[in-house]
């Protein structure tokens, strides 16, 4: 939609203030030093009343005449300007590219300015979070790594894509789907269900599970990327739409309907605008296998990762609710985890024909 | 008995027991057929010449291999050429050439040659007509056998098993050219040994026309093979230049390639004495054996006077702790009496046997040979205070050398090539080299047998800021040093390859080396101190440069650069320290605190030992051209030695001066009581060569 005009995006202001930072620092013959919120689960709190994980409000300096710290200042300037570079040529990019785009070789020395994407990603998220802008909003986009079937129209660049006329394969969900790159035309379906993993999703696109129980179906291939989340809370918000989620029976899938909820802690600052809140947990729940009569061999044994994970998930604030202690608490005591695709055991289209509907029908799913 | 008759000097080997008897022939054992006679074993028993056994075992003496045997050739030839130079005072000047001999009339190259012409010259004293012979075709005939002293031969076998060698290999005699001084003729001989007798058997004797005023060249004729790296002829001349810095060495390698080692040290080792047995050194029956030989006509004179360190007062104390009159005879000590006495011996505590029996080589000369040969940042060497293992005294020394030199690094300082992702530098995985000596004589097989090694092992380099493997050496660009001096080196075979495991000489290889690993962990705190300041500094100006550029960008490139980069590197300096960190960088040239006997060297120059550093510079720059000054053309030995000494740097002359005086006055001390008359300057008389 609207084509951006003008010179100066207020992210990029805030890119510049960087660079004032600095100057102003050695006017006065002071330490540059940049305040970045700190990004991990000491500084993020629960806030029961919206049900979002919040960022706190510590900091960390980062000087640059500090040996330990000096290299990622620089980095921290060099990937702000690389960032605004973006923004004056109104263009998007990937981690990958921003990596490539501000590494080279310190004049006169061995020393490269960063020797892999793993130095330069955490400095675009610091970046986010000390300015407070959104990925999207400093142009960097993730893989197109979801996708979405359904009764829904958007409108991406000017193109028409009704979701119900795309076959099985769906529409991928762009990694920047803010309101000025991705317009939701129509929408006529009563709820979103989002799945953990590809493999069910196709499942049930081919079923046209959809279609029967109209419906968003929506994919994001493990831990779903922000676009397909922000496309979730979009739906539910824009639409009114409730949104169930369908994940493995393990700690980790345990997570992922977590970060769709409440946030993530990593990402505290972006759950403003990307937790869903009323978001339900559908299933696999470890009540399942018995309710569903799963045969005990189409476990798999928990190991010890999957045991500590567990007992730290328990621990969370946001899992403080009696349903979900027990939840976690009976697959512990099972010591068994179950994947989505053990559904098949009992028939290739149990997931659509019998185990959804079911749920459906029960309400039977975790807040 | 049917004895063979044997020549005066050749040293006989009973075969059995019976054979050194004359006993009368035994009774007629039982007469079976099939049996032998004592009288038909008797017959057929019979004396074996050394030589023909050493023929027989030639492995024993390191001539198992070819490639072996041509570095035992110049090995013998090249420590006969040392000693006999050093015993005479004269400043060592020894050319070594090895020489491809053709076979079938063509040439071939040095790496697939079989054989080999070794030539060893030398500028020492000469040897007299008489002796040469039998010095060089005679085993076990020479000066060192008999006496406390330390050289690098012993036994008086080496020389004349390589000449040995090359006749058993190639037939050729040993040539040998030797002239006692400018105005006496040259000799020319060839000389081959009766292995039968142990005699030699000389086919050529001349006077001929020598370029040389004095000196001996041995040349000898041996299958050998020229291989170089580990363990080669090569490796072992750079050792012995290295533990050597007072000899001028030039090596003609068969590659037709000339290699010149120049002395660096002006000043010959102080010349080792001759000791006697100190009493901690002695078994009983050795003691019971001198109770019997000796001069003295009372206990306590015999043992002030048979051995070191016993004075008369000490002497007559021992008598009375145990509890015998010190007037007794000693012949008449027998018995309970003679054991007390010796007990009471070992229980008293005695000085130390004297030190110069030994020469050590000297921290300084250490550290010239070093710093010479091997090029490397950090140089240290310790001489440990003597100590003595079964009574024979010994010193160890060590030395290490660390590190790449500041002007080699630069060299393949390419160009700086952007580094891709998972390129990192390469890290050195290069594990230290262990250089042993025994009385200045490289050691270059069996190295995992020998004490030093171990002792090299056993250290733990961990605490000095080096990697150590479990169980392995080092790790690090580094060489490790050690001799050991000794009157009397144990080795654990005869030919002198490893030096056996004696608790003592163990205790004193690893003190000496904890001492030069506590220097090197200084060196390299240090070292990582001002690097860490070097770096910080660095890192800021590296990236000041970046972020000034960076920021620039961002302003759209309407920043005045220059005002923040110089605001920038001002906040720079006074937050890494400013001058203290030139201090601590080195830069304001303070030397090397708590790091005797040290050199360092780093891009800037050289700290510690600096005359001794710029010395050996000046000497490698000098060896360079052409002309050798310090072959004492028709001079005495005296005044060759002054010369050489008269160009040295005055500093150093002045400060090595000391402690020489010093050990000479000690020296004469010591000998007052029973040598008082043997010259310590060697006399232009020449003398038996020395054999090893």
């Amino acid at each position: 939609m609207a084509t951006k005009q003008h010179k100066t995006t207020p992210v990029e202001k805030k890119l510049i203030g960087l660079a004032d930072v600095v100057i102003a620092a050695a006017e006065r013959s002071k330490d540059p030093t940049l305040e970045i919120p700190i990004r991990a689960l000491s500084n993020v709190s629960f806030n029961a009343r919206k049900g979002l994980i919040e960022m706190g409000s510590k900091k960390q300096a980062r000087s640059f005449f500090n040996v330990g710290m000096a290299k990622k200042f620089m980095q921290t300037v060099l990937v702000a300007d690389a960032l605004s570079e973006l923004q004056r040529a109104e263009l998007t990019t990937s981690l990958r590219e921003i990596y490539y785009r501000t590494k080279h070789t310190i004049q006169d020395s061995h020393e490269n300015t960063f020797d892999t994407q793993d130095e330069s990603d955490p400095v675009i998220e610091d970046l986010e979070v000390s300015l407070s802008a959104l990925r999207e909003e400093l142009h960097v986009r993730a893989e197109n790594s979801g996708s979405i079937v359904g009764p829904v129209v958007f409108g991406d660049d000017g193109d028409r894509v009704d979701c119900a006329r795309l076959g099985k394969g769906g529409y991928s969900v762009p990694s920047i789907v803010e309101p000025e790159y991705l317009e939701i035309r129509r929408c006529t379906a009563d709820f979103v269900l989002l799945v953990e993993k590809g493999t069910q999703w196709n499942r049930l696109s081919e079923d046209k599970f959809w279609r029967r129980y109209n419906c968003v179906l929506l994919t994001g291939n493990g831990q779903p990327p922000r676009g397909v989340r922000r496309l979730a809370r979009r739906l539910h918000e824009e639409h009114r739409l409730p949104v169930y989620v369908l994940v493995d029976n393990d700690p980790w899938g345990y997570y992922i309907y977590s970060v769709i909820k409440q946030g993530s802690i990593n990402l505290a600052f972006e759950s403003q605008r990307m937790a869903i809140p009323k978001a339900k947990f559908i299933g696999l729940s470890s009540a399942d296998p018995e309710r569903y009569e799963l045969p005990r061999n189409v476990g798999i044994k928990l190991n010890d990762k999957d045991i500590a994970r567990a007992k730290e998930l328990m621990n969370y604030e946001w899992f403080n609710k009696p349903a979900w202690q027990a939840e976690i608490k009976r697959m512990l005591t099972s010591g068994l985890k179950y994947e989505l695709d053990a559904l098949a055991n009992k028939d290739f289209q149990y997931l659509t024909k019998k185990y959804l509907p079911r749920k459906l029908k029960e309400k039977d799913w975790l807040d | 008995m049917a004895k063979k008759q044997s020549t005066t000097s050749a040293i006989t080997i009973p075969v059995t027991a019976k054979s050194e008897s004359d006993s009368p022939v035994p009774k007629k054992a039982a007469k079976l057929a099939s049996q032998v006679t004592a009288v038909e074993m008797g017959a057929r028993q019979r004396e074996i010449s050394v030589a023909e056994f050493f023929t027989k075992n030639r492995h024993l003496l390191g001539f198992d291999n070819p490639r072996k045997a041509l570095l035992t050739c110049v090995k013998e030839a090249v420590d006969n050429a040392l000693d006999a130079c050093e015993e005479a005072g004269i400043l060592p000047d020894v050319t070594v050439r090895l020489d491809v001999v053709p076979t079938n009339g063509t040439v071939p190259p040095a790496s697939q040659a079989t054989r080999f012409r070794v030539t060893v010259t030398d500028n020492g004293p000469g040897i007299v007509r008489q002796q040469i012979p039998r010095i060089f075709a005679k085993l076990l005939y020479g000066s060192k056998f008999h006496r406390m002293r330390m050289s690098r031969g012993q036994q008086g076998i080496g020389i004349s098993a390589a000449g040995m060698y090359g006749q058993l290999t190639t037939g050729k005699p040993v040539q040998i050219i030797s002239r006692i001084g400018p105005k006496s003729a040259a000799h020319f001989f060839e000389v081959q040994i009766d292995t039968k007798k142990n005699e030699p058997l000389v086919h050529e004797n001349k006077q001929i026309e020598w370029a040389q005023p004095r000196g001996t060249q041995v040349t000898l004729e041996v299958e050998g093979k020229y291989q170089k790296g580990r363990a080669s002829v090569d490796e072992w001349l750079e050792q012995t230049s290295i533990a050597n810095p007072h000899v001028k060495l030039t090596y003609h390698t068969p590659e037709g390639e000339a290699k010149g080692y120049p002395r660096t040290y002006h000043e010959l080792p102080p010349s080792p004495r001759e000791i006697k047995p100190h009493p901690y050194g002695i078994e009983f029956g050795m003691f019971l054996k001198m109770l019997q030989d000796t001069k003295s006509h009372s206990l306590s004179g015999f043992v002030a006077s048979d051995f070191c360190r016993v004075s008369p007062q000490l002497a007559d104390e021992m008598c009375k702790a145990a509890k015998v009159s010190a007037h007794t005879k000693p012949r008449d000590l027998k018995g309970s009496a003679a054991e007390t006495f010796y007990r009471t011996i070992q229980d008293t505590k005695i000085m130390a046997p004297p030190t110069n029996c030994i020469s050590p080589i000297g921290e300084k000369a250490i550290l010239s040979g070093l710093y010479k040969q091997i090029k490397g940042e950090f140089y240290t060497a310790v001489s440990r205070p003597p100590a003595v293992y079964r009574g024979n005294p010994f010193i160890i020394e060590a030395g290490l050398a660390y590190g790449n030199r500041p002007e080699d690094q630069n060299k393949p300082k390419q160009p700086a090539v952007p580094k891709a992702e998972g390129e990192h530098e390469e890290e050195d995985s290069e594990l230290a080299r262990v250089i042993r000596y025994a009385n200045r004589v490289p050691l270059l097989y069996q190295q995992s047998a020998c004490s030093t090694f171990k002792a090299v092992l056993s250290t733990t380099w961990k605490n000095y800021g080096v990697t150590q493997s479990r169980g392995a050496l080092p790790g690090g660009p580094m060489v490790i040093f050690v001799h050991m001096a000794s009157v009397w080196v144990p080795f654990t075979s005869e030919s002198k390859e490893a030096i056996a495991d004696y608790d003592e000489i163990q205790k004193e290889i690893t003190l000496a080396l904890r001492e030069c690993g506590r220097r090197l962990g200084l060196f390299l705190r240090r070292r990582e101190r001002a690097a860490s300041e070097y770096r910080r500094r660095n890192i800021f100006e590296l990236y000041i440069e970046e972020v000034v550029e960076a920021c620039n960008r961002l302003k759209g490139g309407t920043l005045p650069k220059e005002k923040l980069k110089a605001q920038l590197q001002k906040i720079a300096t006074s937050r890494t320290g400013g001058l203290k960190t030139d201090e601590a960088l080195g830069k304001t040239g303070g030397g090397p605190e708590g790091l005797p006997h040290s050199i360092i060297v780093t891009a800037e120059g050289v700290e510690g030992e600096v005359d001794l550093a710029h010395q050996v510079r000046a000497e490698a720059a000098a060896s360079t051209l052409p002309g050798e000054p310090d072959l004492g053309g028709g001079e005495s030995s005296k005044a060759t030695e002054t010369k050489t000494k008269g160009k040295q740097p005055v500093g150093v002359q002045k400060k090595e001066a000391k402690p020489s005086k010093g050990k000479a006055s000690q020296m004469a001390l010591f000998d007052a009581p029973n040598k008082p008359t043997k010259p310590h300057k060697p006399s232009t008389v020449s003398r038996p060569r020395g054999k090893t």
